[in-house]
C-alpha cells in the first residue's frame, strides 16, 4: 500500500488539536528539569559551531521516551548520519526491546547533496513525521539545522533572482519558519485517540549571535529555547545549554517551587561571580560566596552530564527526582563557614562526592552506599562546625 | 571534429560570451590568443549564449580570437609519477619534470553517500600534544586551523605534515605567496617527505580561477589514492582565498550577493570540498587539514563562520600556540577512549582548570589579592602553558599524558581536580 502526499502541504486528519501538556522525557537533566520538551511541543537549540548541537540532538534521539523519531539531516556533515547509521541498528531500546534503529528514520540531505532537495528536505520529514502521527504515534521530528534549510530557500531565491531582505534571506522567510513549526501538535484523532508530533530544530547562528532573521523567527514560535552558550563549551560544560538565558513555557514534573529555588542560586550565583570580577574575592561577603559556591555544585553535579558515560548519560525520570531533592537541600541548607578557603574545600570535596555518585548506576546497593557517604560527609562538617 | 568559434560577443572581468551550440554546462573550452593557449570553463548557459570564465584572464583577448571546446570538463592526471612533483592550477607542471598526460581522471566528483561511510575509529598521531591530547586528529577528519595573517600557520601545517603518520601528503596552495610555496617545498625535501608528497600550487600571481581549481585538484587526486589504500592527508592554505576567489567570480557573474559580497552558496560550495574527506570501509582515508585566515580575527566573519559549521572541530592559532579553547570536536571522543583511560578525563579536566586559571590571571591583572586557590592556579597554568601549550613541545600522547598528570599534582590537591576517584587512585604521582 502507498500514500502519496505533497510534501509541503501539512496532514490535517484529525478532529482537533489539543494543548500539550505531558512531558517529553529526554534523560537529560537540564533539559528535563529545568527546561522541559513536552509531547506535541516545539522547541529550538540555537548555538555557535562547536558548542555541541549535534550531540545533543543524537542524545535525544537515542534516550526520548517517544515511539518514533525522525532526523532531518539538513545541510549538516555527513560524517554525523552516519554515526547514527551505524550504532543505532545495535543499540536496544529498552522500552520495546527492539532495535532503536525500528523507531528512527533519517531523512538525509548532507551539505554536500543538492540544493533545492536540501529546502525540502524538512518537509519531507514532516510529512512522514504526520504519517506515523495518523497512527496514534507519539512522534519527535529533529530539523538539523534548520539554519541549513533557510540558506538553501535563500540560494534557491538568489538563483530565482528575487528581491532579497535581511541579510538576503527571501522576505518569505519567517512565515515559511512559522508554519513549519506549526505542523507540531498534540491531535486527538478521528477515532478519539490522542497522539503528538513534536519538532525540536537546530540553529546555527552566523557567528553564533541569535540577532539573526533565522534565529529570531524560530524564537516567535517555539515553546522552549535551549540557548547553546559558547563560554560553557569552552569551559567544557557539556550539555551546554545556558542556564542563565534558556527558557521552556511547559511545566516540568519537578515541582515549581523546588526549580525557581534552584534559578535562583544561579543567578544569584551569577551575580556574585560577576561581582568577584570587580572587587576580587576579598571584597566578597562569605554568604555570597557560598551562594556562588552553591550555584557552582548545581552546575557541576546536575546541569552538567557526561554524554559518553553510560550511567551518567541518560537520568530516568524517578532518579531526576531524588536526586535533584537531595542538591535542593544542600541548595537550602545553611553552612556557617568562617573561612572561605575551608568553604571551597568542603564544596569541592562534596562536587567530588556527587559526580561520583553520577556515575552510580540507579537503584543499585553502590548508588545507596555512595548516598551514605554523601550523607555522612554533610553531617560531619555541621558537626565540625557547631564545634568551633 | 571540433568546430572553432571565432566570435567573441562579450568581454566583462574574466568572463566571455559566445553563441554556440551543443556545449555543455562545466565543459571545458581552449582560447588562443596572440600571447598564447588558455583554458576557459563554461559556468553560464543562457540559450545558445555561452559564458566562459577563462582561466589566464581576459586580458589581450580579443573579439576575433578562436574558442574550441574540449568536449569534457576539467580533468586531471592520476598516476603514481605524480608523487614527489609538483603542478600548478591547471594541473601543469611547475618543476621541470615531464608533463603527464596519462589516466586523466575528473574532478569535483560527488563525494561519498553517507550510508556507505564507516565511523571513524583511527587517530592520526602528529607528537603535538595540544593536538594529540586536547584535540585529536581522526583519519577521515576535516579540520581547518583557524588563524590571522602573520601566524606560523604554514609552518605548523608543514610541521604536522612531517610527523603525521600517514601515507602521503597532497599540498593545495591557493593565493600562496611565492616565498610560502619555496618554504613549503624545501621543508617537506629537507624532512625527506617530498617523495611521498604531491603538491597543487596556485601563487598569489596566478590567474584567480586556477585558485578554486586547487581544492577539486587535489581531492581528486586524493581520491584515487585513497581508493588504492593510501592514507591521504590533504593540506589547503589558504582557504580563505578561496572563498574570496569565490566571491569575485560571483560578482562578475551579477549573482546575488548574500552577506558582506559573498555568494549566498559559499556554504555548499565548501561543503562541496570539505566533504570529501572520508574512510572507506577495506581501503584507505582521506584527511583534510586547512588553513582559514580570519580577517581582522573575527570568528563571524562569513569564511571562517560557514567553515566552522561544515568542518568537524577547529585548532585556533593564536600568539604562535593552539588555543585550547573552542576546538571542540565530536570526533575525537571515537578515538581517544582507545588510547587511554585517562585521554578524555585529563583532557576535560585540565582545560576547566585552564579556564579558571585565565580568570584567575584576569583577576591579578586587575590588582586583586589572590586567594590560595588562585596562586594553585596561576602556578598551573604558566606550567601548562610552558609544558603542553607550546608548539616547539614535541613527544608522544603517552608521555604528554603522564606530563599532565605531573603538572596537576605539582599544583593541586586531587579533590580539587574534579576527577573521579578510580582515576585519581590509579595514574595520581606518588610523592
Amino acid at each position: 500500500m502507498v500514500f502519496t502526499w505533497p510534501v509541503k502541504t501539512p496532514i490535517k486528519a484529525y478532529k482537533e488539536k489539543i494543548p500539550p501538556r505531558e512531558t517529553l522525557v529526554t534523560r537529560v537533566r537540564i533539559i528535563d528539569t529545568f527546561f522541559p520538551i513536552v509531547k506535541g511541543g516545539t522547541y529550538c537549540i540555537p548555538g555557535p559551531f562547536g558548542s555541541g548541537k549535534t550531540v545533543l540532538q543524537q542524545i535525544i534521539s537515542r534516550y526520548a521516551e517517544i515511539d518514533i523519531v525522525v532526523i532531518a539531516a539538513c545541510g549538516e556533515r555527513a560524517g554525523e548520519v552516519v554515526e547514527t547509521l551505524r550504532e543505532f541498528p545495535n543499540l536496544i531500546d529498552p522500552r520495546t526491546g527492539k532495535s532503536l534503529m525500528e523507531r528512527t528514520i533519517i531523512i538525509c540531505n548532507t551539505s554536500s547533496m543538492p540544493v533545492a532537495a536540501r529546502e525540502a528536505s524538512v518537509y519531507t520529514a514532516a510529512t512522514l513525521a504526520e504519517y506515523y502521527r495518523q497512527m496514534g504515534l507519539n512522534v519527535l521530528l529533529l530539523a538539523d539545522s534548520t539554519s541549513r534549510w533557510a540558506q538553501a530557500m535563500r540560494e534557491v531565491s538568489g538563483r530565482l533572482e528575487e528581491i532579497p531582505g535581511e541579510e538576503a534571506y527571501p522576505a518569505y522567510l519567517e512565515s515559511h519558519i512559522a508554519s513549519f513549526y506549526e505542523r507540531a501538535g498534540k491531535v486527538r484523532l478521528m477515532n478519539g485517540e490522542e497522539a503528538s508530533l513534536t519538532i525540536g530544530g537546530t540553529v546555527s547562528p552566523a557567528g553564533g549571535n541569535f540577532e539573526e532573521p533565522v534565529t529570531q523567527a524560530t524564537l516567535k514560535v517555539v515553546g522552549v529555547f535551549h540557548g547553546l552558550s559558547r563560554d560553557r563549551a569552552n569551559a567544557r560544560r557539556f550539555p551546554s545549554i545556558d542556564p542563565l538565558e534558556s527558557w521552556s513555557k511547559y511545566s516540568s514534573f519537578i515541582p515549581k517551587d523546588l526549580i525557581d529555588l534552584a534559578r535562583d542560586v544561579l543567578f544569584k550565583g551569577n551575580e556574585v561571580s560577576q561581582m568577584m570580577k570587580v572587587v576580587g574575592e576579598e571584597g566578597t561577603a562569605i554568604e555570597d560566596f557560598i551562594i556562588y559556591l552553591k550555584s557552582e555544585l548545581l552546575d557541576s553535579i546536575y546541569l552538567q552530564q557526561n554524554a559518553f558515560d553510560k550511567v551518567d548519560a541518560e537520568t530516568p525520570v524517578q532518579r531526576q527526582e531524588y536526586v535533584f531533592s537531595k542538591v535542593v537541600g544542600i541548595l537550602k541548607a545553611r553552612f556557617p563557614f568562617k573561612d572561605k578557603d575551608k568553604a571551597r574545600a568542603f564544596f569541592y570535596s562534596l562536587r567530588q562526592l556527587f559526580i561520583d555518585w553520577n556515575y552510580k548506576s540507579w537503584d543499585s546497593s553502590d548508588f545507596r552506599d555512595h548516598e551514605k557517604i554523601i550523607d555522612n560527609f554533610i553531617n560531619q562538617q555541621s558537626n565540625d562546625e557547631k564545634g568551633i | 571534429m571540433k568546430k572553432v568559434y571565432s566570435k567573441i560577443l562579450s568581454i566583462a572581468g574574466n568572463v566571455i560570451t559566445v553563441r554556440a551550440k551543443d556545449v555543455a554546462y562545466e565543459e571545458l573550452a581552449e582560447v588562443s590568443t596572440q600571447q598564447g593557449k588558455s583554458l576557459a570553463q563554461v559556468i553560464k548557459l543562457d540559450n545558445d549564449l555561452v559564458f566562459l570564465q577563462v582561466f589566464a584572464g581576459t586580458r589581450g583577448v580579443s573579439t576575433q580570437d578562436e574558442v574550441r571546446f574540449l568536449g569534457h570538463p576539467m580533468q586531471v592526471v592520476f598516476s603514481d609519477n605524480m608523487l614527489g612533483r609538483i603542478f600548478n592550477g591547471s594541473g601543469q607542471p611547475l618543476d621541470k619534470g615531464p608533463q603527464l598526460t596519462e589516466n586523466l581522471i575528473e574532478i569535483k566528483g560527488p563525494a561519498v553517500n553517507p550510508a556507505k561511510r564507516i565511523i571513524p575509529r583511527n587517530m592520526v598521531r602528529t607528537n603535538i600534544p595540544m593536538i594529540d591530547v586536547f584535540n585529536s586528529l581522526v583519519e577521515s577528519q576535516k579540520l581547518p586551523i583557524f588563524s590571522v595573517s602573520g601566524e606560523p600557520y604554514n609552518e605548523l601545517l608543514a610541521r604536522i605534515a612531517l610527523q603525521a603518520e600517514v601515507d602521503m601528503i597532497i599540498l593545495g596552495g591557493i593565493g600562496l605567496k611565492y616565498d610560502q610555496y619555496m618554504f613549503f617545498r624545501d621543508t617537506l625535501e629537507e624532512g625527506g617527505a617530498l617523495n611521498r608528497s604531491i603538491f597543487f600550487i596556485h601563487t598569489a600571481s596566478d590567474p584567480i580561477v586556477e585558485g578554486i581549481v586547487v581544492p577539486d585538484l587535489c581531492l581528486a587526486v586524493a581520491e584515487g589514492f585513497a581508493l588504492k589504500n593510501k592514507r591521504v592527508l590533504v593540506l589547503l592554505t589558504d582557504m580563505a582565498n578561496f572563498c574570496d576567489a569565490l566571491k569575485e567570480i560571483s560578482i562578475t557573474m551579477e549573482q546575488v550577493p548574500s552577506n558582506r559580497g559573498y555568494p549566498g552558496d559559499l556554504y555548499s560550495q565548501l561543503a562541496a570540498r570539505y566533504e570529501k574527506a572520508v574512510d572507506f570501509e577495506g581501503a584507505g582515508s582521506i584527511t583534510t587539514l586547512s588553513v582559514t585566515t580570519m580577517p581582522g580575527d573575527d570568528v563571524t566573519h562569513p569564511i571562517p563562520d560557514n567553515t566552522g559549521y561544515i568542518t568537524e572541530g577547529q585548532f585556533y592559532l593564536r600568539g604562535g600556540r593552539i588555543e585550547p579553547f573552542g576546538s571542540l570536536s565530536r570526533l575525537k571522543q571515537l578515538v581517544n577512549k582507545k588510547t587511554r583511560e585517562d585521554h578524555r578525563a585529563i583532557m576535560d579536566d585540565m582545560i576547566q582548570l585552564y579556564a579558571q586559571f585565565r580568570e584567575a590571571r584576569e583577576k591579578r591583572s586587575m590588582g586583586f589579592r589572590m586567594s590560595q586557590w588562585d596562586k594553585k592556579l596561576l602556578k598551573y597554568g604558566a606550567m601548562f602553558e610552558e609544558q603542553m601549550m607550546d608548539l616547539s613541545v614535541n613527544i608522544s600522547l603517552e608521555e604528554a599524558l603522564d606530563n599532565g598528570w605531573r603538572i596537576l599534582s605539582d599544583c593541586f590537591l586531587p579533590e580539587e581536580t574534579g576527577f573521579r576517584t578510580e582515576l585519581i587512585r590509579k595514574f595520581w604521582p606518588d610523592k
